[in-house]
């Protein structure tokens, strides 16, 4: 391939936060084109440095020619402007606005200095219409799911360049973990764009810790570990194994590790039993039980009621039918204090609006479950708390290793750690883990899904999400799988049963 | 341009700049009054501009403490000042019906009196916000409206003054060569911090704030925290009622505590609390009420005309947010006081772009970080 003028250089980053070296001497540089994977570890400082870009941060050495021209960014819509556009790592809209706003939110089109509402919707319509996406733009943002938030955040992005006629076209896509929470058919969709816009010349930067789909998808890769370039690749020469040991520094040799767990571990007796709960609008009534150290797995479609089911199973929303018994004991579940008295814990997948409280430390989100469940008069003493927090940001290798740091500075991946270790803290009976492992690297996913598999051996259950089958189908005793928010089958996990025949079983709705 | 560590940590400490603004309103009585810092011991009692700071801003001490806690689980009490004449007018009028205005029981009684209203108050406020979910700026609307109604109602529209020795003391005596009201603000504080720190009911609060349906799913009682957090604030203006009662003998139902919640936001704000709710600072914000008071006291010390003396105010105000404000002080100060840590890059990178070298860092405060 001859290399023509890369559209994008950046040459020499250092960005430091105090007490933080994110990005020390970085290159990176994008040609036109081309799909761009940015690899490396949770807190490798991939989404500093697309910060930087675009203007969200500012650098403190360094320089960006965009064109072959030095720019200077100083702030995300100045990026826009010169062709940037960007989905970050966590969904960034406005849940109370519409689908539509959201789209056009700063760009709305105008005439004579007024909005022009319909052709707004249309637009945003059309757009929506061709990423071959399900969704009604005038509802609001947060009658969606996660995931369809994170479509429309990309929907916003591709749309900025060709809707609004003042602006230049995108030249840059940047895409931070934008399949994180996405379905396969909703990932083909949003490759099947990217290649789309790629062949259109637009350079496209990609970050996933999927390695799968980087493969798929991507041409070239720049890895970064601790801040630092460790090098630059063309996807076709640099092997899975390969990467990753560029990624971590050493050799990852204990990936495939878990298949033979599925019929290990005994289950015990019935845990939980739920009869004929349900709740309109969320999933239709269900029976399950899980037992004793069992682990169940939800597998489904995007928007197929997963969610929905642990939320009732937890009490975050409030069922109008059935019963649920924890312990041989019925329990009301009117609010999620009632789940978490009887022993249940919910991990949520939208960290950020429903799990964490960013303004405060490491350490005081990781104690808050625990804390809450004493009540305010009995706060867990101090050397106590000390040493548990020490624990598990060790089990759970959280980076910075610093309890005192604020969790929204955090890398997303170290985010979403904090929140595992907040639950594991209070030793549940049931854990309920709704996309654990979104957001964390390769090595970390491994770690948390070898955790699971060990708290089910000592007899913790587990209600297990994830949009991967094969992560389900690897850590599963039985597996429940969800239609149009209906529990449709509860299979029997085996060496029979592979993605495949559960995919049929979503397909068909029933279980042969 | 080279900052110490230890200089850059000073700097970044979260009451410095509040600090620094106390200390320059200070300094600048000193020209207008030469005996400003010095403190005389007349009658056993320690007279001085600093002592009269203190005693005149208590009970925005006071109120301002509680709510800094409302504020931080996200609300706002927009009745205190209400909450300030009801509790004044309550104790006061029964006071005035006794035969012995001076019997400690009858005095006793009358401030119970007071502060249980205080308290039915904050009841009502949190009761509004945590059960029946209504917008604490209009939940507390209702009672800053009606309850100067009820203050007038109990005073018959008068101003009640009473002759209370006892009742005179939380005001306007002295103890120890000091104001009592001082003690009666250090008591309040300590009780608040001890409360709120040595308790995991700060913790709760912040997280309240910080993010309310994380809240909620961690099992928080946060409708029982709201409601705690709105009738201690309720309280602590009850106290700040007494005080100004007490410190002129009357009850004034049409002016006892008037705008004082503006002055307590305010000073809840300068104390570097967020609005939004979330982590909260007690020493910040008794620091905020001083600069508050202290600015009150500068405008009367320097003779600011009384036409524009809230224009003044004002100025300083805004003086005071912009300095707390990281992009303002970078843009203002270049980067010795903004957010960049330390020195550049250290690996002697080779020349940059010019149009970076000058750049400082403009990171936002609460800037989301992935
Ligand atoms: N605003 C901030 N303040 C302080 N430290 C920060 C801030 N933002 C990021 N960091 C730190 O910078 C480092 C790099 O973080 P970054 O978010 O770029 O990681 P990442 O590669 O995107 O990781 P992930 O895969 O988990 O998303 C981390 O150590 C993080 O804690
Ligand atoms: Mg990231």
């Amino acid at each position: 391939m001859a290399e023509p003028q890369p559209v994008l250089e950046m040459t020499g980053i250092v960005k430091e936060f105090p007490g933080v070296r994110a990005l020390s001497g970085v290159d990176f540089r994008l040609f036109p084109g081309e799909i761009h994977a940015l690899m490396g570890e949770n807190g490798a400082g991939k989404s500093t440095l697309i910060k930087v870009l675009t203007g969200v941060y500012s650098l403190d050495d360094g320089t960006i020619t965009l064109d072959g021209q030095p720019v200077q960014i100083d702030s995300p819509l100045q990026a826009q402007q010169a062709g940037i556009s960007t989905v970050y790592q966590e969904v960034n809209l406005c849940p109370n606005l519409s689908v539509a706003e959201n789209i056009f939110i700063g760009r709305e089109p105008t005439r004579f200095g007024r909005i022009q509402w319909n052709r707004m919707r249309k637009e945003a319509a059309e757009l929506v219409d061709r990423l071959g996406l399900d969704i009604d733009v005038t509802a609001p943002l947060s009658s969606y799911p996660l995931a369809v938030q994170q479509l429309v955040a990309i929907v916003r992005s591709v749309g900025t360049g060709d809707s609004d006629g003042a602006g230049a076209g995108t030249k840059v896509l940047v895409l931070d973990e934008p399949t994180s929470s996405l379905d396969r058919d909703e990932v083909l969709e949003l490759f099947r764009l990217m290649r789309q816009l790629r062949d259109e010349g637009v350079a496209i930067l990609f970050v996933s810790h999927f390695l799968d789909q980087i493969y798929e998808i991507c041409d070239r890769m720049t890895v970064l570990r601790n801040g630092t370039l460790v090098g630059e690749h063309m996807v076709s020469e640099l092997d899975q194994v390969g990467l990753i040991q560029l990624m971590i520094g050493k050799a990852l040799d204990q990936l495939e590790e878990l298949h033979d767990h599925q019929l290990r571990s005994d289950v015990g007796e019935t845990l939980v039993k739920a009869d004929g709960l349900g709740r309109t609008g969320g999933i239709a009534p269900f029976d399950l039980e899980i037992k004793k150290g069992e682990v169940v797995g939800l597998a489904g479609l995007l928007g197929s009621g997963r969610t929905e089911l642990a939320r009732l199973l937890f009490g975050a929303d409030q069922p109008d039918s059935g019963k649920v018994s924890i312990g041989g004991k019925q329990v009301s579940m009117s609010a999620p204090n009632d789940a978490i008295g009887a022993g249940v814990a919910f991990c949520s997948e939208n960290r950020k609006s429903e799990g964490l409280v960013p303004d405060l430390t490491v350490r005081e989100n990781i104690i808050l479950a625990l804390q809450a469940a004493r009540g305010w008069t009995r706060p867990i003493p101090a050397s106590q708390r000390d040493e548990l927090v020490a624990k598990y940001i060790k089990a759970l290798d959280i980076r910075p290793a610093n309890p005192e740091a604020r969790v929204g500075q955090l890398s997303g991946g170290n985010q979403q750690k904090v929140l595992l270790a907040r639950w594991l803290i209070t030793q549940p009976k049931l854990l309920i883990l709704d996309e654990p492992t979104r957001g964390i690297d390769v090595g970390a996913k491994t770690e948390i899904q070898k955790l699971v598999v060990s708290l089910s051996e000592d007899g913790m259950s587990v209600l297990y999400i994830a949009a991967e089958l094969e992560e389900v189908l690897r850590l599963s005793h039985t597996i429940g799988v969800l239609r149009d928010r209906k529990l449709v089958a509860q299979i029997a996990n085996g060496p029979e049963i592979t993605p495949s025949r559960i995919l049929e079983t979503i397909a068909s709705g029933e279980h042969q | 341009m080279t900052t110490t560590p230890r200089w850059r940590a000073l700097t970044h400490h979260n009451l410095f700049w509040p600090v620094v603004v106390l200390v320059v309103l200070l300094l600048v009585n000193v020209p207008f009054t030469p005996d400003f810092f010095s403190i005389r011991m007349t009658n056993g009692h320690l007279h001085g501009s600093l002592v009269s700071i203190v005693l005149f801003g208590s009970p925005l001490i006071l109120v301002a403490v509680g709510m800094t806690l409302v504020i931080a689980t996200g609300g706002i009490d927009l009745s205190v000042g209400a909450v300030v004449a009801i509790t004044g007018a309550l104790t006061c009028s029964y006071i005035s019906d006794q035969s012995d205005q001076s019997a400690l029981s009858g005095v006793f009684f009358a401030i119970g009196i007071g502060l249980l209203a205080a308290v039915v108050c904050g009841l009502w406020n949190g009761f509004l916000v945590a059960r029946m979910g209504i917008q604490p700026i209009i939940a507390t609307l209702i009672i800053m409206v009606a309850g100067r109604g009820v203050a007038q109602l109990v005073t018959d529209g008068q101003i009640i003054t009473i002759n209370s020795e006892p009742y005179k003391l939380i005001g306007g005596g002295y103890w120890l060569t000091l104001p009592f009201s001082i003690f009666v603000v250090a008591a309040v504080v300590a009780v608040t911090v001890v409360l709120t720190r040595k308790t995991a009911l700060g913790l709760l609060v912040e997280s309240v704030g910080g993010n309310a349906e994380a809240s909620r799913l961690v099992g928080i009682r946060s409708r029982r925290i709201k409601i705690m957090v709105y009738v201690f604030c309720a309280l602590c203006a009850g106290i700040a009622g007494l005080m100004i009662s007490s410190n002129t003998s009357a009850a004034d139902g049409n002016n006892a505590g008037l705008w004082i919640e503006l002055d307590a936001i305010l000073a809840v704000v300068i104390g570097g609390t967020s609005l939004l709710g979330g982590r909260f600072s007690i020493g910040g914000t008794v620091i905020g009420a001083l600069v508050i008071q202290t600015l009150t006291t500068t405008i009367y010390t320097i003779g600011v005309p009384t036409q524009t003396n809230l224009v003044f105010k004002a100025a300083v105000v805004i003086v005071v947010c912009l300095l707390q404000s990281p992009k303002f002080r970078a843009k203002a100060f270049g980067g010795r006081f903004g957010n960049k840590p330390g020195a550049k890059g250290g690996t002697g990178q080779p020349a940059v772009a010019p149009a970076q070298t000058a750049k400082t860092t403009e990171a936002a405060p609460k800037m989301e970080v992935s």
